[in-house]
């Protein structure tokens, strides 16, 4: 990461940012006033340029800003809006770490232009908990001791929750096969697989 | 990463013109899962994208006409849901849930499936990397070839390049004879999928029959009974999200307990979706037996070329062949 200041950038250590939770890293920069209205236009054109202003909802929260035209997603959420919460393992589309929800689907934030989210809902692991009340999977992967250093995690619990939400939790069999894109390198994947069983009973009651 | 543009496209007419006017750097753009990837590797270096993802209808599937019909920008995983799809061409489906991740099925079209690049390792090394490679520049010559080959093909090769084709999809989209739906400045047009991939000869950087600024608009199956006995079955090295290293697609008609008409076609083991025309005349007009299927799965073998490191492709083929043909056989029609 470089030293250079960016003009948009506004520093929320990832303490602050996991204590105040969903959004407050992207309400706090880089929204003009235009973008607080309530909704974001469904903009669906977009270009052409080598540089684009793109209009997006991320985490709930609208969010305006200028972007190189061959950026990822996954580079826009770490490196602009310091959502660090979702992973860079591979880049290539190869381990699932970076995995979020656009407009609900899961998808490798790696291999996604960040303008393909213009007019797009995005949902990274800091949208998902309930203010201080944890997501069912989040609670599940702690109940479970699904992970070892963390770092597959995010990507996991997103994939996860989109599994259950796809109707692919059904079965132990079915859970493995779904969750196949993503890669654990400290092998924790007995505990993912109960992780999302537990949270799949849950989600399906409320 | 070199600077680009980026537009995109709402209907077919837009982008055909977009690349029109943007000229020979300019690139379609759908999922991105190929193109983005090797973006990123210096591989493929456009200056301009026109993102047809969000043509208006492009993600169309109808099963009611008399062929199917997959618009090109349907999502690889909503094919591979389609009810109606699995139900009656299960090879269909099976080759698409078996590809990549739900991530990735979440984000690549069907159309641009068909237009993925190879994951030959000295291939994938990039562009100024030390290896050479005729695909990636020309002339060059082939690292693979006498290197490790482990996963290269054995039909299909040349002195030039012996780089597997890897989708899955294609190899079931040969088995049942698709047809490729393309328009462009031209107009529209259409390719059977057996003459839509090139073998590599001398010129192994063609891989496509599409022309400059063509965009592969759908894919159209013809409807046959022998859809309900298929299925595509896939051996990786893993489990799940791998690429084949052997992989058939099988459709069976049968009159009674004999074949009527067999359609075979094989993913990993070629340069490219490798239809074994010897094995289904093998099985036609015959009672299935595992020992038969074996037999008509060597057939198609017979004329593989091995390397050093890759000659267990060629009993493992047979056998995925011979198992894929059971499979099919007991699935109910
Ligand atoms: C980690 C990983 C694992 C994978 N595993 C598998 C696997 O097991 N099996 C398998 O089959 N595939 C696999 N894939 C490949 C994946 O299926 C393809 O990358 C995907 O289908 C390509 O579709 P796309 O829409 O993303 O294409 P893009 O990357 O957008 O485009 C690919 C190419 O096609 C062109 N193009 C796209 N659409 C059109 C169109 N409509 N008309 C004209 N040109 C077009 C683009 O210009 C580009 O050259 C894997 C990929 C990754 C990254
Ligand atoms: S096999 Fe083909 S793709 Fe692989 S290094 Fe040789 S020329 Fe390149
Ligand atoms: S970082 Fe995107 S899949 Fe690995
Ligand atoms: S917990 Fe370490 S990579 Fe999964």
């Amino acid at each position: 990461m470089s030293d250079a200041p960016e003009p948009d950038r506004v520093i929320v250590s990832r303490r602050e940012a996991l204590e105040v939770g969903a959004g407050i890293a992207v309400a706090g920069l880089a929204v003009p006033a235009e973008a607080q209205a309530p909704a974001a236009p469904p903009a669906r054109s977009i270009g052409p340029g080598t540089t684009l202003p793109l209009s997006t909802r991320i985490n709930g929260r609208p969010v305006s800003i200028d972007i190189e035209a061959r950026t990822s997603l996954l580079d826009l959420l770490r490196e602009r809006l310091r959502l660090t919460g979702t992973k860079k393992g591979c880049d290539h589309g190869q381990c699932g770490a970076c995995t979020v929800h656009v407009d609900g689907r899961r998808v490798a934030s790696c291999l996604t232009l960040a303008a393909k989210a213009e007019g797009r809902e995005v949902v990274t692991i800091e949208g998902i908990s309930d203010g201080e009340t944890l997501h069912p999977m989040q609670q599940a992967f702690i109940d479970q001791d699904a992970l070892q250093c963390g770092y597959c995690t995010p990507g996991q619990i997103m994939a996860g929750i989109a599994c259950v939400r796809e109707g692919h939790a059904g079965s132990r069999a079915e859970i493995r096969e779904f969750m196949g894109g993503n890669i654990c390198r400290c092998g924790a994947y007995v505990g993912i697989v109960a992780a999302i069983e537990q949270a799949a009973t849950q989600m399906r009651r409320s | 990463m070199r600077q680009l543009t980026y537009v995109r496209a709402e209907t077919i007419d837009e982008a055909i013109a977009a690349h029109g006017r943007a000229g020979a750097q300019a690139r379609y753009i759908a999922g991105g899962t190929t193109l983005y990837d090797l973006m990123k590797l210096g591989i493929e270096q456009p200056a301009h994208l026109i993102d047809i993802a969000d043509i208006q209808g492009s993600e169309r599937i109808d099963t009611n006409g008399d062929r199917l019909f997959f618009g090109a920008g349907a999502r690889m995983a909503d094919v591979a849901e389609d009810r109606v799809v699995r139900r009656d061409y299960p090879v269909l489906a099976e080759s698409l849930a078996k590809a990549a991740s739900q991530q990735l099925r979440n984000m690549a079209s069907v159309g641009g499936n068909l237009l993925q690049r190879t994951r030959c390792p000295y291939f994938r090394n990039g562009a100024g990397g030390v290896y050479p490679c005729n695909k990636r520049e020309p002339g060059t010559g082939c690292a693979a070839i006498g290197g490790l080959d482990r996963g290269q093909a054995v039909l299909g090769i040349s002195e030039s390049c012996t780089a597997v084709s890897p989708g899955d999809w294609p190899v079931a989209l040969t088995a049942l004879d698709a047809e490729i739906l393309l328009s462009g400045p031209a107009g529209p047009r259409s390719v059977p999928v057996a003459d839509f991939y090139l073998l590599p000869g001398g010129t192994p950087h063609l891989e496509f029959a599409i022309r400059p600024g063509e965009i592969v608009t759908g894919i159209a199956v013809p409807k046959t009974d022998a859809g309900r006995r298929s299925t595509y079955h896939k051996i990786r090295d893993r489990e799940t999200y791998a690429f084949a290293l052997a992989s058939a697609a099988i459709a069976l008609s049968m009159d009674g307990d004999r074949v009527r008409r067999a359609h075979v076609a094989l993913g990993g083991v070629a340069t490219r979706p490798w239809r074994a025309r010897e094995t289904e005349a093998l099985l036609e007009g015959q009672r299935l037996t595992r020992e038969r299927a074996l037999a008509a799965g060597r057939a198609a073998f017979a004329g593989a070329r091995p390397g050093t490191h890759n000659g267990f492709k060629v009993e493992l083929g047979a056998r995925t062949i011979a198992d894929a043909v059971m499979i099919a056989a007991e699935r109910n029609a």
